[in-house]
């Protein structure tokens, strides 16, 4: 009790006294980088999730072959959600004399809830956003209906008894599908002309399905509620199953976003563990002295204790103060991203900010303020005398523990934290080992230089453990400082060519062989290169070395649908660029022998197919026996067209098929569609630089985001380099005051003290460049999927900016060492 | 003499001290067999060539430390028995300290570092007993500064405050005016032994000082870590 009311006395005197301010601004920069980067992954992470959401128009849809229950509506209006419904059915489109049949969509009045609708008002035209739905008595038909039925902006249109008119071409809807299931064109139509036009009777295969949207919580709340009445026929899709591409883009950029968060946290940890290091050395002699005045062990730690805590609850509040404004400020920033109708994100970030910084001050400060608890009270006569080192089995094991502990929060996933936690561990380890043998080594090199360097590399060498440790600090500044410019530059790069400029921005399918050439010179008498045209057959698995596919067992419920499935098989000679063999072998291109197959990796691994294995399939009454030659791996990412089954060569002659192709239109070449759809109607053009769009969009902005953290990031790794100066300021205070006593010019002292950190400059550069790009590496195939490719200036930058930023600490640091008047530091010495 | 009060009662004694330290050498015996008694309320003064032991002895007889051999008995408490804890106990009843370089607390006001043993020892109204001493040393007025806005003098006179704020049985000086100007070391002395005689404290001074040593009753010898001469002073 005692200790506590002195702690609790002593503390705004230690606080106005400074010398707690490196520990206090250490944690208050924890705190700060950890709100803010908390609210911004939060509100970031929800901002893409929401964009992802548009796949489906709504955070949840229901669809269900009856109409939608009264009841569900009102159970989602109760929780305050935004609700649409919409129908979608086939039905046939007539214009004049020509009809085609379509996929009519009717949409009440709030639809899309997630994403907008596109519209052009001429056929291939300029797109623009609407945001509402096509009146009544009008629909939106896309441009290859509008084709096929030979009709126009303003034409009338029959549908059912009904006869409405086009009033736009419908380029995009969010919850369009890109596979090739909905080959009709779309019609987007009011749902309250439906009845009107007496479409529907009995036997109409209608789906009908809910939208809802809002806050994560209501949705849960509601389907949670509702849940248990679901009748089997109902199927619920929310984010985690929509568009695979668009949940790949979100899932990597909340990656990007936590490993710039745990980045700063690994910063702020190293930051508050020297600066305590330096809090606990500036105490001894204090602490010496209340134990010979009569302090007892115990009053000596409960006040250390109570005050390191306070000294946390001062740094929180003024971190979160600092966070929670540059949060305000950056969402200003970064308006565009973060929609203005994102829920608050609360205080939830503040809390975990301030368990953050306990955990980090109990894990990376403790061990240094227990040391104190043994200073000898003799150190008040001997200066020398001090307490024995604290178990470096304990410090390493509260360290790791606090970074275990700390990590799992934001990676969530026991592999991912055990490599992160693995390439810190062995990063410090060869830091620390090749710090001793550079201070080691140092001695050969000082008969060989100036003055200057001779005193900095004494230094150096002298400082023997104290200088591997800054090395190991400077190192793992850099190594993360690395990897978060050019490391991240890389990953955002490979991971923005995964969907580069050139991607196929439209698909033509249903083209049949003898429309091949007519379509050929119709994009010749346009201008616009020819596209490759993939032939597709669909065929049915019936076999698998020899066994029924009905009754066959299959390592993954995927497996079976697979199998049984209506598959789209194609050939080809060459393989696709995007494709690429692990196992077997492609065929030559002048492959002509029995027919073989390459399989593609998932479906391989849930159907259970090796190579060598046999299976037949059935195309239009005829079998066909295929061998499996090789398995593909496929990058999905690509926006090619991509086949689960590859066959070879005249495999499939003489069966029917059609073709489908991928193009690239440069903005102007749209027009070469009019004629195309206009004189082969049969063929669907699909528009999907809509989705391409929307997927950059989510890239660009979410790269954005991570550089706005990154700023947060660098001030963490500014503040490790500058504590790991300040922590010998005094020594080198003295050592200058010294040697200037002893007649040094002020400009050879200097040379000296900027000689050593130049030295340590370059060691933690070439130790980081290492680190550095074996974490690339890891991180690169391992977390992202994505191939990594060395790169050199990762070691110029390294080193380069080694010397560059310990040196200026180090300039920073001197400048105020070497100019203190020498009679001032020896006498207060 | 004023130092012939109070002697039938040992307030300090030292028994076959001996003090040994490793070093790279080997085993270096820096205290070997010395032995006294000190009465309550005597001044004695340990002298010695740089490295006899002086500051060896202090740090033993305060419990600062523990003897390789041998035992100290403070006020009736043998240090020996005690642990690290034990041992400051006896200190924050017993002992006050005056060091060579002040050892202020830089954190702290002038005011805030009479206090600090007073906060220790859990005492009452330690802010007003601490202005009333400081007042007394001189330094009423600059009560609010910290030690690095004071002279050296003037940071003597904050630890001389200090270490009579328990009114100590023993207080315990190692070279008090060692980084003091002549005459300020003069105004110290005359300070401290001042304070010493109104408060019949014991005082043990550790000094190269043969001036100084010569106000104090008695005056310890030590040569090479051995007790060379036990006098009485010549005063």
């Amino acid at each position: 009790m005692k200790s506590l009311a002195y702690a609790l006395k002593t503390f705004p005197r230690e606080l106005r006294s400074g010398e707690v301010l490196v520990l206090l601004a250490a944690v208050a920069l924890a705190v700060a980088a950890l709100t803010a980067v908390g609210f911004l992954t939060d509100r970031i992470g929800k901002a893409v999730a929401r964009q992802a959401n548009e796949v489906l128009a709504a955070d949840l849809r229901l669809r269900s072959p009856e109409p939608i229950p009264v009841e569900w509506q009102d159970a989602a209006s109760q929780q305050g959600l935004q609700t649409a419904e919409t129908m979608t059915f086939p039905s046939v489109v007539y214009g004049g004399d020509l009809s085609t049949l379509a996929t009519i969509k009717a949409v009440s009045a709030n639809y899309p809830l997630r994403g907008a609708v596109r519209v052009s008002d001429t056929l291939f035209g300029e797109q623009r956003t609407v945001d509402d739905v096509p009146a009544r008595g009008e629909v939106w038909a896309d441009g290859a209906l509008l084709a096929r039925i030979d009709a126009d902006v303003g034409d009338l249109v029959q549908l059912g008894d009904s006869e409405l008119r086009v009033s736009a071409v419908l380029t995009y809807r969010p919850d369009q599908s890109i596979g090739f299931a909905s080959l009709a064109p779309s019609v987007l139509v009011n749902i309250d002309d439906i009845p009107g036009a007496n479409l529907l009777g009995e036997g109409s295969r209608v789906g009908y399905a809910l939208l809802v949207a809002g806050l994560d919580e209501d949705v849960n709340a509601f389907y949670t509620a509702i849940e248990d009445d679901l009748p089997e026929s109902v199927r619920s899709s929310n984010r985690e199953e929509s568009s695979e591409q668009a949940f790949n883009a979100a899932d990597r950029a909340q990656r990007f976003l936590s490993l710039t968060a745990i980045i700063s946290l690994l910063l702020s940890a190293v930051a508050v563990a020297m600066s305590a290091r330096r809090f606990a050395q500036r105490r001894m002699d204090t602490v010496a002295l209340m134990k010979s005045l009569g302090a007892t062990q115990g009053f000596v730690i409960s006040v250390a204790t109570v005050q390191l805590l306070l000294l946390g609850i001062v740094g929180v509040t003024i971190g979160a103060i600092v966070g929670y404004g540059a949060e305000k400020a950056l969402s200003v920033i970064l308006a565009d991203l973060i929609a203005a109708d994102l829920p608050p994100t609360g205080w939830m970030p503040v809390v975990l900010a301030c368990g953050s910084a306990l955990v980090l001050l109990i894990g990376f400060a403790l061990p240094s303020i227990l040391q104190l608890r043994n200073t000898p009270p003799l150190r008040v006569l001997r200066h020398d005398a001090m307490p024995p080192a604290p178990s470096r089995l304990l410090i390493a094991g509260l360290a790791l523990g606090a970074v275990a502990a700390l990590l799992y929060r934001s990676v969530g996933d026991p592999q991912i934290l055990a490599i992160l936690l693995g390439g810190i561990v062995v990063i410090a380890a060869t830091l620390y080992l090749v710090g001793r043998l550079l201070v080691m080594s140092m001695g050969r090199f000082r008969s060989g230089v100036g003055v200057a360097w001779r005193y900095g590399l004494a230094n150096i060498a002298r400082r023997g453990r104290s200088s591997a440790i800054q090395v190991v600090a400077f190192g793992l500044g850099l190594t993360v400082l690395l990897l978060l410019t050019i490391v991240r530059t890389d990953l955002l790069e490979g991971w923005r060519q995964t969907i580069n400029e050139e991607a196929p921005n439209h698909f033509m399918i249903n083209i049949q062989p003898y429309e091949l050439e007519p379509v050929a010179e119709i994009f010749v008498a346009n201008n616009v290169e020819v596209p490759d045209f993939v032939p597709l057959v669909r065929a049915r698995m019936v076999t698998v070395n020899g066994e029924d596919v009905k009754t066959r067992t299959y390592p993954d419920p995927g497996g079976e649908w697979m199998a049984n499935r209506e598959a789209n098989l194609s050939f080809a000679a060459k393989l696709s660029p995007t494709n690429e063999v692990i196992d077997g072998e492609w065929w030559p291109e002048d492959y002509s022998g029995p027919p073989l197959v390459s399989v593609e990796e998932e479906a391989a691994v849930e159907t259970g197919l090796v190579v060598g294995d046999e299976i037949v399939y059935r195309v239009a009454g005829q079998e066909v026996a295929l061998t499996i030659a090789s398995i593909r791996r496929v990058n999905w990412d690509s926006f090619e067209p991509n086949f689960f089954m590859m066959l070879s060569p005249g495999a499939l002659d003489n069966l029917p098929t059609t073709y489908i192709s991928s193009l690239h239109l440069k903005p102007g070449e749209e027009s070469v569609l009019v004629p195309l759809v206009r004189a082969h109607p049969s063929i669907s053009v699909i528009d999907i630089d809509a989705i391409l769009q929307q997927v950059r969009d989510i890239i660009d902005k979410a790269s954005l985001a991570v550089q706005a953290v990154f700023i947060f990031t660098l001030a963490a790794g500014v503040a490790v380099l500058f504590a790991a100066v300040q922590s010998t300021i005094d020594e080198r205070r003295f050592e200058s005051a010294m040697l200037r006593a002893l007649g040094a010019e002020k400009r050879t002292v200097f040379a000296g003290v900027m000689a050593e950190f130049a030295a340590l400059g370059i060691a933690a550069g070439v130790l980081a460049s290492v680190g550095a790009s074996v974490l690339a590496a890891v991180i690169a195939t391992r977390v992202f999927d994505l191939p990594y490719e060395f790169n050199p200036i990762l070691w110029i930058a390294g080193v380069g900016a080694g010397v560059i930023i310990v040196s200026l600490s180090g300039y920073i640091a001197a400048r105020s060492a070497v100019n203190s008047p020498p009679v001032a530091v020896l006498r207060t010495a | 003499m004023e130092s012939q009060l109070n002697q039938n009662q040992a307030v300090l004694k030292a028994a076959e001290l001996e003090k040994q330290v490793s070093s790279p050498e080997g085993s270096l015996t820096i205290l070997s067999e010395v032995s006294f008694e000190i009465p309550a309320g005597q001044s004695v003064a340990v002298v010695g060539s740089s490295g006899a032991g002086k500051s060896t002895l202090l740090a033993l007889l305060a419990g600062l430390d523990l003897p390789t051999k041998g035992h100290v008995v403070l006020n009736g408490s043998n240090l020996g028995q005690l642990d690290e804890d034990g041992r400051a106990k006896v200190r924050a009843e017993n002992v006050g300290f005056i060091f060579q370089s002040f050892h202020l607390v830089p954190s702290l006001n002038a005011l805030e570092n009479v206090m600090l043993p007073m906060e220790l020892a859990g005492m009452a109204k330690a802010r007003e007993a601490a202005q009333g001493i400081i007042d007394t040393v001189g330094l009423g007025k600059r009560w609010s500064h910290y030690p690095a806005q004071l002279s050296g003098g003037e940071k003597q006179r904050v630890a001389i405050a200090r270490a009579f704020a328990l009114d100590p049985a023993v207080l315990f000086a190692d070279e008090p005016t060692g980084n003091l100007d002549t005459n300020t070391g003069k105004h110290i002395v005359d300070l401290m032994f001042e304070l010493n005689r109104d408060s019949a404290t014991t005082l043990v001074l550790v000094t190269h000082d043969l001036a100084l040593a010569e106000k104090c009753d008695r005056i310890l010898t030590l040569d090479a870590g051995r007790l060379v001469s036990d006098s009485g002073a010549t005063a």
